[in-house]
């Protein structure tokens, strides 16, 4: 199946991410197509390459980049959502890009299935 | 933008029923707002599409905000663009897409509005119907 993902909240202080990360990784080793991840509202503080969780915790915003680089998921960043909120090319983690909300719309468009994570 | 590389799917031709769903107060979170650009944005796909008003989310479109002492900026009147982008697809033969604006007669009367406070026209369904025609959406995103 082909699937779309939308993360609607930032890591830590909504599980949603979480949940979406592990989704996405679930649904590809099932063998699903997971066409793109698209983060908005504060889904867009995923894609900080500043965020330094303590060592003994998880760091989401890495997880979703190697996840991006070993299945080659499209991680989109909203770029009117993230330039709002600072997250701009400077501090862009590995594996995310920035584009625009047609992405998202797009996304709806050609998957079977639109997942969404947040509240 | 970046280095990382764009994906383009091919969407030509394809239709797909939409539904937006407002549910928060206007302002306080940034939900409103930012839906309201998920909107506007999906006009140019040419998409069907549902915009629902529920819960606080129907003050949303109450006529008469005014945000100057808060300082937020205030994006109700934009609804008034979202209304003549649904009318123009109604009007144009050219333009097939077919966009409503729904209110939930619950989360209206709950907090004492009827149609006229709103500052657009709308449809107002009670629970059941909105959740029929939720079920009938292929993708919904909300806020």
């Amino acid at each position: 199946m082909k699937i779309g993902v939308l993360v609607n909240e930032g890591p830590f202080t909504h599980q949603a991410s979480d949940s979406a990360y592990h989704f996405t990784k679930a649904a590809i080793e099932k063998g699903h197509d997971v066409m793109r991840v698209f983060f908005y509202y504060d889904g867009v503080n995923n894609a900080n390459k500043l965020s330094e969780p303590q060592s003994d915790d998880r760091n989401l915003v890495k997880m979703w980049g190697e996840l991006a680089n070993e299945h080659n998921v499209d991680l989109v960043v909203c770029v009117a959502a993230a330039l709002r909120r600072g997250i701009k090319d400077e501090i862009l983690a590995d594996g995310f890009r920035i584009s625009g909300l047609g992405q998202l719309i797009e996304l709806g468009m050609a998957a079977d299935r639109m997942v969404v994570f947040g509240d | 933008m970046t280095d990382q590389a764009a994906v383009e799917f091919d969407t030509a031709g394809v239709k797909k029923k939409f539904m937006f769903v407002n549910s928060k107060a206007p302002y306080g979170t940034i939900y409103a707002l930012e839906v309201l650009e998920m909107i506007l944005i999906s006009a140019a796909f040419e998409q069907h599409a549902v915009i629902a008003f529920v819960d606080d989310g129907v003050y949303q479109i109450k006529k008469g905000h005014n945000t100057k002492a808060t300082g937020m900026k205030n994006f109700s009147p934009t609804y008034g663009v979202v209304e003549m982008e649904k009318e123009d697809a109604d009007e144009d033969e050219d333009i097939d897409m077919v966009w409503r604006i729904v209110v939930e007669k619950e989360s209206m009367e709950a907090r004492g509005l009827t149609e006229d406070d709103f500052g657009v026209e709308v449809e107002v369904l009670d629970s059941a119907e909105l959740a029929e025609l939720m079920a009938e959406q292929e993708v919904v995103l909300a806020g």
